[in-house]
């Protein structure tokens, strides 16, 4: 069991305000991921939720109960940290077996639990090094490692990816979603990367400034995003918006269009412009184009490889159906 | 650029440095051997001629030999044990933040600034005097008889004096070694359920580990060879003679060069002896 229920919970440190009053439940088995800009919050929020700071106001419950003032070791929950934190002078088997023995877990289970562990993460051959002795990924492995064994009611992940390279990153995504599937219990991730979030998630909460955007799966909120914000932080390119006449037009303040749901020609079309910049990733090319009049640049996605070069003209066509529209106050409007 | 001319440049530049080194180190320690292999009487004839190990078998068979190395060993290591062991308390108090947290450590630091002369004379006759000291007259607060710390409790006055001057040696130096610890791994340990006393044995204290290993080395070296505090307070009596002061007798109390300088080779002797012994217990932190 794990759901965790925040009840107006605010944070400040001094007289500043890091999170103004919060709501949120997380339900049970549910893969949660807080995404924002940095200095959002996000970090602050999960440690709230591991009792490692004291809220300044408001509820937290776990499993229905308060667990507001709970110490950390007493809430049940295991937190992987972005450093991992692992212990350097114990060997990994000690660092995975160091929860169990505080709990007093007898050694046969404990060899059980570690030996299992120890399979599921691929940390069968390490158990007898330092975490010195590893690579990174490996790290991360026995910091996980030494989360599931204490069996909590839910997981708590603090950014666990960013030291790792980017073909590690991904491996790992699908090791921890794996994880996630095989033993269903809540886990409460934090990223900046918002394709870690759309990948992982059940459900994303998109923080700013530690008030809550949005909430929802990964594609509600890629589909149908409550305001500019998280229009412009969910998905990649960034959504490119129009302001002034051509939003007139729609009837709202400003619109906006994701890069893929436009398409470019060198003939004709809607909008006319010139290329600049054109990245090639071999299945995608993304085109920055200028001198549109609607926008600084509008980013378009084309197929792999495409014949315009810089300085060309090209014409740009939305998908009427894929245009967000939103009002004076930067909300959708439907 | 390691040319060969830089490369001649750079030796001609360190060369007063390492000549210097070389002289400091040894022209005494030649002096100390060749001495020690004559009879020199300054006062009683000068140089005598050569002796073979005559000074050495002296040395070691003078009925005051044992008890000195007994004396220095217990010096030694129980300014060890309080230092290390105050050393990491007071440390860990100062860590906390607390409210005039600057002037606090400077305090604490304070005690190593004093010369040892003078922290010996403070201690003699401002805290242990048994008619006018600070001690005595707490002791009589209570009702009780003050105790004639020079001559009742000689060594333990020695111990306390030299441990006060150098618990802020080893205070600061674990202070900065708790703060190096990663606040991620106390809070991971907090996580999974260590209380407090817990947290301290099987986190902080293995990472302070390496710390501690260098305060004792430091200390060993300099606490083998304590002298003026115990020149200002016993002068050698009621049993504070250490090997170093035993040198001192021997060398300006009874004008005998060769069998002082014999002492000083055992003195080295007996050095790298502690020296190994530590490397043995804590060197392996050491890697
Ligand atoms: N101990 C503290 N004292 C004062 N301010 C703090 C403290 N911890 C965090 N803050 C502030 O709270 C805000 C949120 O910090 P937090 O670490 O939660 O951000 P974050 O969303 O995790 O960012 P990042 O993605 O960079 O990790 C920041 O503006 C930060 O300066
Ligand atoms: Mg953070």
């Amino acid at each position: 069991m794990g759901r965790i229920t925040l009840e107006n919970v605010t944070k400040t440190f001094g007289d500043v305000t890091v999170i103004p009053p919060l709501n949120l439940t997380i339900e049970d088995g549910e893969f949660v991921v807080f995404v924002g800009p940095s200095g959002c919050g996000k970090s602050t929020l999960l440690r709230l939720i591991a009792g490692l700071e004291d809220v300044s106001g408001g509820q937290i419950r776990i499993d229905g109960e308060d667990a507001t003032n709970l110490a950390p070791a007493k809430r049940k929950l295991a937190m992987v940290f972005q450093s991992y934190a692992l212990y350097p002078h114990m060997t990994v088997r000690k660092n995975i077996a160091f929860p169990m023995k505080m709990a007093g877990i007898d050694q046969a289970e404990q060899d059980r639990r570690i030996e299992a562990a120890a399979k599921a993460l691929n940390l069968t051959d390490y158990l007898e090094r330092r975490p010195g002795q590893l690579s990174g990924g490996q790290r991360q492995r026995v910091a996980i490692g030494r989360a599931i064994v204490r069996e909590p009611s839910a997981f708590l992940f603090d950014e666990p990816l960013s030291n790792l390279d980017a073909a590690l990153r991904v491996g790992m995504r699908m090791e921890i979603s794996e994880l996630h599937k095989k033993l269903a219990t809540t886990m409460v991730y934090v990223t900046h990367d918002q394709v870690e979030a759309m990948t992982m998630a059940d459900k994303i909460v998109v923080l700013q400034a530690g008030v809550i955007e949005q909430v929802g799966s990964p594609l509600d909120l890629y589909r149908a995003p409550r305001n500019r914000f998280v229009a412009g932080f969910i998905g990649s390119p960034k959504m490119n918006f129009i302001e002034g006449a051509e939003a007139a037009k729609h009837d709202a303040q400003c619109i906006g269009i994701r890069p893929e749901h436009l398409t470019a020609s060198a003939s004709d079309g809607q909008w006319k412009g010139v290329v600049g910049v054109s990245e090639h990733l071999g299945s995608d090319t993304f085109l920055h184009v200028h001198d549109t009049g609607l926008a600084e640049t509008m980013t378009v996605r084309v197929g792999g490889e495409f014949a315009l070069h810089h300085g060309d003209t090209v014409y740009l066509t939305p998908e009427a159906d894929k245009i967000h529209k939103f009002d004076a106050q930067g909300l959708r409007i439907e | 650029m390691a040319t060969q001319h830089s490369r001649s440049a750079a030796r001609i530049m360190i060369a007063p440095a390492v000549i210097l080194l070389l002289g400091w180190m040894l022209v005494p320690l030649v002096m100390t051997l060749y001495f020690s292999f004559k009879k020199y009487l300054p006062l009683r004839g000068g140089d005598l001629g050569w002796v073979g190990f005559e000074n050495y078998s002296r040395f070691v068979t003078s009925s005051s030999f044992w008890p000195s190395i007994a004396t220095t060993l217990t010096l030694v290591v129980s300014v060890l044990v309080i230092t290390v062991v105050l050393g990491v308390l007071l440390a860990l108090l100062l860590d906390r933040p607390m409210w005039g947290q600057g002037i606090v450590r400077i305090l604490v630091i304070a005690p190593f600034f004093v010369m040892p002369t003078v922290s010996a004379l403070i201690w003699k006759n401002m805290f242990m005097d048994p008619i006018n000291g600070l001690l005595a007259h707490l002791w009589r607060a209570f009702g009780a008889e003050p105790i004639q710390w020079m001559s009742q409790a000689s060594m333990p006055s020695i111990i306390i004096i030299v441990s006060w001057q150098w618990l802020p040696f080893a205070t600061l130096i674990l202070l900065t070694a708790i703060q190096s610890l990663d606040g991620e791994q106390l809070e991971a340990s907090e996580m999974d359920g260590a209380p407090p006393v817990k947290r301290f044995w099987y986190i902080i204290l293995p990472h302070l580990s390496r710390a501690i290993t260098v305060v004792v080395l430091i200390q060993t070296i300099f606490l083998l060879a304590v002298f003026a505090e115990i020149f200002v307070t016993t002068g050698g009596a009621f049993g504070t003679k250490t090997l170093s002061y035993l040198i001192f007798q021997r060398v300006l109390e009874s004008q005998n060069v060769g069998l002082g300088s014999a002492g000083g080779v055992y003195a080295i002797i007996l050095a790298n002896i502690v020296a190994m012994f530590l490397m043995r217990i804590v060197g392996k932190n050491l890697d």
